[in-house]
């Protein structure tokens, strides 16, 4: 095999979303026969490189070679043409169709639409590879995971012979990965290459034939899987330890704020994504929540927020003279009127919190509009609260009557950051509060949560960048699997220690 | 009650043809996901403008040299071209400027009113009528002809084939949508593209091209419907506003049959029957009376709308992005 040319080749890709580079110069080779897996932490970038194979973005720089030769794939209908097909992470397929339906979608065939036809390669197709898909089945009616095989019938129906998967076991069940792996493992005997996107280094181990790995957008090394184990990947994958001097005050004081015991939440399709978490969160102290994206971050705050339904668990409020008050079961407004406030900055910013289309004063407003006299609204007061977060933080607006939207999104940030402070809160739950920051605005918000530290508040930060957390929390909490793989103190861990728990539960070695 | 029969249902199914051109027009809109609320301004255009081709016809020819096949063509291209036009406008505002689909219905359908009733009111002074409107009473003859046999087949020829060419027409495209729509590999493209349009983008299909297609034949359709009314439902007489609310219960239709082209052939004669149940009532000379008789096609399409939604069956669901304009780079 190592005498063939490689049947995919990256050559010094490079690819930017305005100022924000999210590819450079990545250089990689995808053989015949090999699964191959794509390591790295969240927005290392292992998502936008696919997607420029696949044709969903063009790359500024460097060129792709298919089975030897330079390509420009310009569009997925590019990407099918040259055999490669990608399954995204959220299942591009239309529910009231059947399966076949579906997989025949858009196709060009000069012969007449003949749906019995498809039906017949459909099962060959499953049979060959060991699927189990009714092809006269409605898409509303199937299971994530049966969705996830359609996408992968539909890519091979076409004639991928590099299938690419972006994170395929993250909404399925041990029993289903089994499966999928067994599929995976027929078709790379059936001669087909396929790269897999993944952060699990158990998967990775276990299906995989090369590592390649990223970290901020760059390759970084690869291994043969065989000759790796979880530790080596981790460190390539985490990288190490940068100082970045965060300010890090000793907690004053620190009482029990919020003792959360036993909380287990699932999703709208009965998926577990929290289970049987406990911890407590104290005033005067940042504890930072650590762990790959999707593993339970979300729902943990919208837990404590009262956002989200929760399974069985307690949530307590301890009052300052050491009495409880459970929050499981209190409205959202409640939960705020005892001074616990959510600046959750999501995947879209203006998604949670923050109206694109009214302007600063208002957005400030969405807190406070019950605090007017009788029918109407205090408006005075919001305007200068934005008066004051603009001055503050230095948020970049021609005014405060500009709409949100027309902001950049590290402003976007600040204004959100800004209005959840101001409430004086007890309780600060954030997530993602510097995405896409620059470095200067991050340290302003490091700096004003350190603040909230020093006036007694429990501050809870979701971050997802390995370095700060370290720097700038107290404890850190490991989730991974939507379990506590453990509380580290902040002051004596190392970034290994924290790239292994979340990774793996407890971040223990693999022995497998 | 036989002769009731008789003498409804021809009336039923001519009051229902222009409801059938328009619902079929505005379900094979709506498929490609466009809302197009313009359906009833459509309507009125395609009507006017059939008017104003066979006015001029009319009056260059003079009515004794007019040849049938003219007189039938000419109106009914102006009628399309009319039509196809609003359905650019239409399509070039929502889905290329992505403007918001119910404020550029509504638009349009204030516009086409007010382009009908203009046109309409200008040719009237042109004609100096001594009666506020125009009658194309010839070209009408030639639009309304029926099968020469159908009277010697007694209460059979009565029934089915008492009606002009268009009303045939509404009736197969009705069906040739249906096939296309569900049973062709361009139906299910156009279905994904009203469903989801990313999905049916990053299939290869042209979101786009679907949708400015579907809407201007949509409107295409829909406005033979206008031009029916004019020319064979009310004898070649155009008076203003005369149209009435048509063009709101093809919408309602739409939702009525819910977005099955095929069943718009029985529910539009249903609706028009329905719509001039008031005259065959003893009561329906009380004028305050027949408005509660027209409401009615309006309560039975919001009950189906309560059993649509309550029986919360996917496949008789609104396509999935009705209304929302599609842009590649949201995603």
């Amino acid at each position: 095999m190592e005498n063939q040319v490689p049947v995919l080749q990256l050559k010094h890709i490079t690819k930017r979303f305005g100022n924000i580079t999210a590819n450079e110069d990545v250089s990689m080779d995808v053989h015949q026969g090999e699964i191959l897996a794509l390591l790295g932490e969240n927005g290392s970038g292992k998502t936008t490189l696919m997607n420029a194979i696949a044709g969903i973005y063009y790359p500024e720089e460097g060129e792709i070679l298919v089975r030897g030769k330079e390509v420009s794939i310009n569009s997925p209908r590019d990407a099918f043409e040259l055999g490669i097909g990608m399954i995204h992470q959220h299942f591009k397929l239309i529910d009231v169709l059947t399966a076949a339906e579906n997989i025949v979608l858009g196709l060009k065939d000069k012969r007449r639409f003949d749906l019995k036809a498809a039906n017949a390669k459909i099962t060959e197709i499953c049979e060959k590879y060991g699927f189990d898909i009714d092809p006269n089945q409605k898409i509303y009616d199937m299971s994530v995971s049966q969705k996830q095989t359609v996408e992968i019938v539909k890519v091979l129906f076409r004639g991928a012979d590099i299938l690419i998967l972006d994170e395929p076991t993250a909404v399925l069940t041990p029993q289903e990965t089994d499966k999928l792996f067994h599929i995976l493992r027929n078709m790379k005997a059936d001669g087909k290459s396929i790269i897999i996107i993944t952060h699990k280094l158990n998967e990775v181990l276990d299906i995989s034939d090369r590592v390649v790995i990223l970290r901020k957008g760059k390759y970084i090394c690869e291994f043969v899987t065989a000759e790796a184990d979880a530790q080596k990947l981790t460190d390539a994958m985490v990288g190490h330890a940068v100082t970045l001097n965060i300010d890090r005050p000793e907690p004053v004081d620190p009482k029990d704020r919020i003792r959360v015991k036993g909380l287990t939440v699932k999703n709208s399709d009965g998926v577990l994504k929290l289970k049987d978490i406990s911890f407590t969160a104290r005033t005067g102290e940042i504890l930072g929540i650590a762990g790959i994206s999707g593993n339970g971050q979300k729902e943990l705050l919208e837990s404590i927020a009262g956002l989200q339904k929760i399974e069985s668990g307690s949530i307590a409020y301890v009052n300052e003279d050491g009495t409880e008050k459970e929050l499981v079961g209190l409205d959202p407004k409640k939960i705020t009127d005892l001074g616990v406030t959510l600046s959750f900055v999501p995947e879209d910013r203006l998604g949670m919190g923050l109206v694109g289309n009214m302007n600063l004063g208002e957005n400030m407003m969405l807190r406070t509009f019950r605090h007017g006299h009788g029918l109407f609204t205090d408006r005075k007061a919001p305007y200068q609260l934005a008066e004051q977060v603009v001055k503050e933080l230095e948020v970049n607006t021609p005014s405060v009557r500009t709409a949100v939207r027309k902001l950049s999104g590290g402003n976007v940030q600040k204004v959100l950051v800004g209005r959840e402070i101001s409430s004086a809160p007890t309780v600060l739950l954030t997530a993602y509060a510097v995405r896409g920051l620059d470095i200067n605005s991050s340290y302003i918000i490091y700096d004003l949560m350190n603040k909230q530290k020093e006036r007694g508040v429990a501050v809870i930060y979701v971050g997802e960048d390995l370095d700060v957390l370290l720097e700038l929390c107290d404890r850190i909490l490991v989730l991974c699997d939507g379990q506590v793989s453990g509380i580290l103190d902040g002051r004596d861990v190392d970034k290994q220690q924290v790239g292994m728990m979340m990774t793996r539960l407890g971040g223990g070695e693999a022995n497998e | 009650m036989f002769e009731f029969l008789l003498s409804f249902i021809p009336r039923a199914v001519s009051q229902g043809i222009p409801l059938m051109f328009g619902a079929v027009g505005e379900t094979v809109t709506e498929k490609s996901g466009n809302l197009n609320l313009g359906t009833a301004g459509i309507m009125y255009v395609g009507g006017i403008c059939g008017v104003i081709g066979s006015f001029l016809y009319e009056t260059r020819t003079g009515v004794e040299n007019m040849n049938g096949f003219l007189a039938i063509l000419i109106p009914m291209l102006c009628c399309l071209a009319g039509s196809l036009i609003m359905g650019l406008i239409y399509c070039f505002l929502t889905v290329t400027l992505r403007a918001n689909q119910n404020v550029t219905g509504l638009a349009m359908t204030t516009f086409g009113v007010g382009f009908g009733n203009f046109f309409g009111g200008s040719l009237i002074k042109l004609s100096a009528a001594d009666v506020p409107s125009i009658a194309l009473s010839r070209t009408s003859q030639f639009f309304s002809a029926k099968l020469p046999f159908a009277k010697s087949l007694g209460w059979f020829g009565q029934i089915f084939l008492s009606y002009s060419f268009l009303a045939y027409t509404a009736i197969a495209m009705a069906i040739i949508a249906s096939v296309v729509i569900f049973h062709t590999k361009l139906g299910l493209n156009l279905r994904s593209v009203g469903e989801n349009p990313a999905t049916a983008d990053a299939a290869g299909i042209n979101v786009t091209r679907y949708k400015y297609f579907a809407t201007c034949i949509g409107a295409m359709v829909s406005g033979l419907g206008g031009l029916y009314y004019v020319m064979d439902y009310a004898s070649g007489v155009w008076s203003n506003d005369a149209f009435g609310d048509r063009g709101w219960l093809a919408i309602a239709l739409v939702i009525f049959t819910i977005w099955r082209p095929a069943h718009s052939i029985w529910a539009s004669i249903l609706f028009g029957g329905l719509y001039i149940l008031h005259i065959f009532i003893p009561s329906g000379t009380n004028l305050a009376i027949k408005e509660l008789y027209q409401m009615a096609p309006y309560v039975v399409t919001i009950i189906v709308l309560i059993f649509t939604s309550l029986r919360n069956k996917r496949e008789n669901q609104p396509p999935a992005s009705l209304g929302l304009s599609y842009f590649r780079e949201d995603r």
